[in-house]
């Protein structure tokens, strides 16, 4: 704990999964959002890292996203997850038509080699002010607003869920269970910016059908 | 039995360390691949071992078959038609939720079976191919994807409700945006007076191409070249080519004289003066290309690429007044209000920030005095109220289709002016709340360019996809007055005659339309006309 006391402006391990975790729901919604996936009136505009970012008020959206980024949030501290998949599916055929893709990398373990997995049960400090990362978030974040131009139009009832892609030796918690990837053939792919807390990298890309 | 034959290849591609041929019975594969699971684990960490244990002791039988993680090719066995039969009975062993789970994994084994099938008898895997859709399949999830485990909530996310249409479906249909067109006393020409060629016009919604200037003369870039066309006499003149691979960025004319500014993609800024057809310096100051360009008397600000804005004092020869690290991306809207106090600047990374001039400069502050960041993608389209000095109409793009009005006046004054009225009437509050968006209007499309009508109290917007049209609107209830369609492509600006009547357009289908759409009625005309000459007259005498 002394070593969080050192640094006290830098972001801890925790931290930065919850800024992460954070990134996927606003993100997230802004997408369910910017691709109109859910009626407009259900979201609410408020200010987050800077931006007004839309969030839905439908109460079972919100609890799913809560229960699935807590549990993410946890698994990114113990450093199971590799990349967590928004995948939007048409309701009636189960096609899948979009994927977006949020790429994890643990920026520390790679520096510190085969050290990391001992490692990762102590509380860790990053280099990275949070204002810094705040400010890549929002750059992300404005790029995802931004995708609406080129991505093509979802003209039919469609529904999205979270895939969490883990360590093979990740226990599966009450109400998980394991699936199938996802693919979309014929797709085309767009990579948007990367973020980093130091801790974690994320890399988001978007995958739609190529019509 | 071609089913049979997959599964018999997927077995041998999947077990090359293996020397039986053929398929095994299923107590023995079990076995095999136990004991495939024990040497991989051994390899790792003690750690992964004891969570791998409680993984199996904790789960069903179910989650003992499904749960071989380095086996994702072999899953497909599993879902071959032979194996229904048998999990179905194994699933009578178990607990009501087991079977519940065993349906639903049943009912994707059905849906799957189809779509193998014809996959099998599609490709007769060879194992180079087997090889390529394993690298594929890499490349996809960005790892082996063998080593990874996808999980998922069961609980999903609710669908939208039945009937739901996605509302960005007006971006993309031809037809018509729904809300009425309110009929106006006022006749509205809806053909344009006139369509020019502008070959070559750069279809960029972050430049600013074309400029009307007081003495009736419009300013075009096309590429690398800028014209003039004298909307009076209708002679064209072209005033310079730049060179190489440059082109022209942005063009503004003084608020009086011949002189126009003129933005280069290198970054240079250069003055013209067009009565002699000369230029007459170049200034420079910033890296990147320069899209948008503001006069205030004889500052000029210039916008650009790298989200910079610099104020530049003509007459001096040490032009560099300030620079601003306004946007953190490129400014693609500049626009002084037309006394001279605010500067509206709007960016592509979605801000709109509101500079204050100095106390006696015709510079800006370095401070914004607002930043408004409720547009959801680049502001370009900015206008000033031309009869409220401190109300800013502006406009968002694709992913934001928004007109927002804002009351941009700064606190103090108002304060200090209104002081009795603001105590007294508690009603009109709201009209000296600075700093706040007074009106929100959606128009279904890119917002590319805004106009004030000086003749009527409306507002003209230029939009992109899917109509390309222009809409004047009533201010300030915001009803539709016309639409004005006519262009291909979308219409990237919009410039307004001096005498307030016609409006030009320049679409990205490279033509310029000039529409009379504010023409006054000549007997309105004549009592405005005495009611200036009064206001006129009122003004000398206080003086």
């Amino acid at each position: 704990m002394t070593e969080t006391q050192q640094k006290t402006k830098c972001i801890t391990l925790k931290g930065s999964a919850e800024l992460v975790s954070q990134y996927l729901l606003y993100g997230v919604n802004s997408i369910l959002y910017q691709r109109g996936i859910y009626p407009p009136e259900t979201f609410t505009p408020s200010e987050h890292f800077g931006l007004f970012i839309f969030t839905s008020t439908d109460e079972k959206i919100t609890s799913f996203l809560s229960t699935v980024l807590r549990q993410i949030e946890e698994w990114l501290v113990q450093r199971k997850v590799h990349k967590i998949t928004l995948v939007i599916t048409n309701v009636n055929t189960k096609e899948v038509l979009e994927k977006w893709d949020f790429k994890v990398d643990y920026e520390d373990q790679k520096a510190n080699g085969t050290d990391g997995i001992i490692k990762g049960d102590l509380p860790e400090v990053g280099t990275k002010d949070v204002k810094t990362i705040q400010k890549e978030i929002r750059e992300v974040i404005r790029q995802i607003t931004g995708t609406v131009s080129f991505l093509p139009l979802l003209d039919c009832l469609c529904s999205f869920d979270i895939l969490t892609y883990t360590v093979p030796d990740c226990s599966i918690p009450n109400q998980w269970d394991e699936t199938q990837p996802v693919f979309i053939a014929n797709s085309q792919e767009v990579q948007l910016r990367s973020f980093s807390t130091s801790l974690h990298k994320m890399n988001t890309v978007v995958s739609y059908k190529n019509t | 039995m071609s089913h049979l034959r997959f599964m018999k290849e997927l077995d041998n591609l999947t077990r090359m360390d293996d020397a039986i041929k053929g398929a095994i019975p299923r107590w023995q594969k079990k076995c095999i691949e136990a004991s495939n699971l024990n040497i991989n684990h051994s390899l790792n960490s003690s750690k992964k071992i004891a969570s791998f244990t409680s993984s199996i002791s904790g789960k069903t039988p179910t989650k003992k078959n499904d749960c071989k993680p380095k086996k994702t090719p072999s899953k497909y066995i599993k879902k071959s038609p032979s194996k229904i039969p048998s999990i179905c009975t194994l699933s009578s062993h178990y607990s009501s939720q087991d079977t519940q789970r065993w349906r639903q994994i049943h009912s994707i084994i059905l849906q799957q079976q189809n779509a193998e099938q014809d996959k099998d008898k599609a490709d007769k895997v060879s194992p180079k191919k087997r090889e390529m859709q394993r690298l594929i399949g890499e490349n996809l999830h960005g790892g082996d994807i063998n080593n990874a485990r996808v999980l998922s909530y069961q609980i999903k996310a609710p669908a939208p409700p039945e009937g739901y249409q996605n509302p960005l479906k007006v971006l993309y249909s031809q037809t018509k945006t729904p809300a009425s067109v309110r009929a106006s006393t006022r006749y509205i020409p809806q053909a344009p007076d006139r369509i020019l060629d502008a070959p070559e016009i750069i279809d960029d919604y972050y430049l600013n191409l074309v400029d009307w200037s007081n003495n009736n003369i419009l300013a075009v870039a096309l590429g690398a070249n800028v014209y003039l066309w004298n909307a009076g006499t209708g002679t064209i003149e072209q005033l310079f080519e730049l060179e190489a691979n440059d082109y022209v960025c942005s063009v503004a004319w003084i608020q009086e004289g011949p002189c126009l500014a003129v933005g280069t993609t290198v970054g240079n800024t250069e003055l013209w003066d067009c009565s002699q057809m000369k230029r007459m310096r170049i200034m420079n100051g910033h890296v990147a290309r320069v899209g948008s360009l503001s006069w205030n008397s004889h500052v000029l600000s210039s916008g650009c690429r790298s989200g910079k804005i610099v104020h530049h004092d003509v007459r001096e020869r040490d032009h560099l007044i300030s620079t601003i690290n306004a946007h953190a991306q490129e400014v693609c809207g500049l626009k002084w209000s037309p006394d001279g106090q605010y500067l509206a600047s709007g960016g592509n990374d979605n801000m709109l920030q509101i500079w204050s001039s100095i106390a006696g400069q015709r510079h800006s502050q370095a401070q914004p005095i607002y930043s408004f960041n409720q547009h959801q993608a680049a502001v370009k389209a900015l206008a000033w109220c031309p009869w409220q000095n401190n109300v800013l109409a502006s406009g968002g793009g694709t992913a934001d289709r928004t007109i927002r009005f804002w009351n941009c006046n700064s606190g103090k004054l108002q304060k200090r002016r209104f002081h009795v009225k603001f105590v007294e009437k508690k009603d009109s509050i709201f009209l000296f709340v600075t700093g706040v968006c007074l009106n929100t209007i959606d128009t279904k499309s890119q917002v590319c360019a805004l106009l004030w009508s000086t003749n009527y109290k409306e507002i003209v917007s230029g939009h992109g996809y899917a109509q390309n049209q222009l809409i004047i609107w009533k201010y300030p209830m915001m009803t539709k007055l016309a639409e004005l369609t006519g262009h291909t492509s979308r219409v990237l600006h919009l410039a307004m005659s001096p005498d307030g009547t016609t409006v030009l357009s320049a679409g990205a289908d490279e033509t310029l339309r000039l529409w009379k759409c504010f023409q006054v009625d000549p007997q309105k005309k004549k009592e405005s006309n005495d009611i200036k000459s009064v206001a006129s007259r009122l003004k000398q005498s206080i003086r």
